[in-house]
């Protein structure tokens, strides 16, 4: 079963089920998974902090990263085995010093990762950065990312 | 006046969009697309018909529809829009179209996959003045200051460039509000789409310049 991970959303799921989210771009795609239950997380992040709010969890990488492990532990996710990889992170438009509003990918992906630092969680893929949009499709069991781009083809993680 | 929601179409965290409200802001798309639609019609010395502007709150997930879904490819060109009306605004347009628009400018075939170097900042150079065009018409018809950026060009898929309109501290919440106005040329259905998506807070000072109050 494919479940289909909107902006600033998340699920858990489990076994063979895969999870999808589309069109990344400065967006970030968190995967938290546990290879020795195989169960899985995404988290569709969208900014790096959430300045006190408590609302929508998974927008912001500050309280994304710990609410995803939460939610892994609760279906059965084991705290010392859980991995992380991350997709998405671009910098869409090039060329654009300055812009604070461009340079927002590269912002989410260093905030997410001071988040798995924090949280001693290990990084053990990541396609992160670079110009372009990504989909990704996440297998539970393996961890596996398969990531399709527009420009430049397919590759795993 | 004051505001009464009553009326309201909708009600979320960030932004209420009252239907009297939704009117004037449908107008101004008018206004501002009309004058974009000119210009690009002189840049192309052919016709170009106007689509009815649509004044939307946007689920977030749903922000690429118009164009076709989250993954179709078009080619964007984005502006930050700063002063009196703060936002981001946007030039979109199919693969066909914008290529039709670079070989109308600058002649010659682009190649199969993408834009040369040349295509991609001839089209950076149509949205600037397409929303240069756009904006001015809604600074006469407002007096408000709305002042664009340079204009940065991408070619991918539709939510990965729209998307960036949404990643800012100002836009709380899990829905923008959008003005979307489409064109066309008139033979074809081939569009292309304006969009500017106001901070919250640009429409009440929108109204309020306009003497129709808002709950500012």
């Amino acid at each position: 079963m494919i479940h289909n991970v909107g902006m600033a959303d998340a699920k858990v799921a489990k076994g063979d089920d895969t999870l999808r989210t589309l069109g990344l771009g400065s967006c970030v795609g968190l995967v938290l998974f546990d290879p020795s239950s195989q169960v899985a997380g995404l988290a569709h992040i969208m900014l790096p902090t959430s300045h006190g709010t408590t609302e929508d969890r998974f927008k912001y990488a500050d309280t994304a990263v710990e609410t995803l492990l939460g939610q892994l532990i609760e279906q059965g996710a084991n705290r010392n085995h859980v991995r992380a990889k991350l997709a998405g992170g671009a910098q869409m438009f090039a060329f654009s010093t300055g812009m604070d509003l461009v340079r927002i990918g590269p912002r989410n992906v260093e905030a997410i990762i001071a988040q798995l630092v924090l949280l001693h969680i290990p990084i053990v893929g990541s396609d992160v950065g670079g110009h372009v949009g990504r989909t990704i499709q996440v297998q539970c069991d393996s961890g596996q990312i398969w990531i399709k781009t527009v420009l430049q083809g397919d590759r795993f993680i | 006046m004051d505001m009464h929601h009553e009326r309201g179409m909708e009600v979320t965290d960030s932004y209420q969009l009252d239907s009297y409200a939704a009117d004037i802001l449908c107008e101004l798309g008018n206004i501002g697309a009309a004058h974009a639609a000119t210009a690009l019609s002189e840049l192309l010395q052919a016709p170009i018909a106007m689509r009815v502007p649509q004044v939307e709150l946007v689920p977030f997930d749903e922000i690429s529809m118009t164009l076709g879904g989250p993954e179709v490819v078009v080619a964007g060109v984005f502006l930050q829009v700063t002063g009196d009306i703060e936002g981001t605004m946007f030039f979109i347009q199919s693969m066909k179209s914008a290529k039709q628009l670079v070989s109308n400018i600058c002649g010659g075939e682009e190649s199969k996959d993408g834009f040369s170097d040349i295509g991609l900042s001839a089209l950076g150079e149509v949205g600037n003045i397409l929303a240069a065009n756009y904006l001015s018409a809604l600074m006469d018809f407002t007096q408000l200051r709305m002042l664009p950026s340079v204009p940065l060009v991408a070619v991918d898929m539709a939510q990965s460039i729209l998307s960036i309109a949404l990643q800012t501290d100002q836009m709380g919440g899990r829905y923008a509000l959008v003005i979307h106005t489409a064109v066309h040329h008139r033979e074809e259905q081939e569009d292309a789409h304006f969009f500017l998506f106001p901070f919250p807070g640009a429409q009440d000072v929108l109204l309020h310049a306009l003497g129709i109050g808002g709950s500012v």
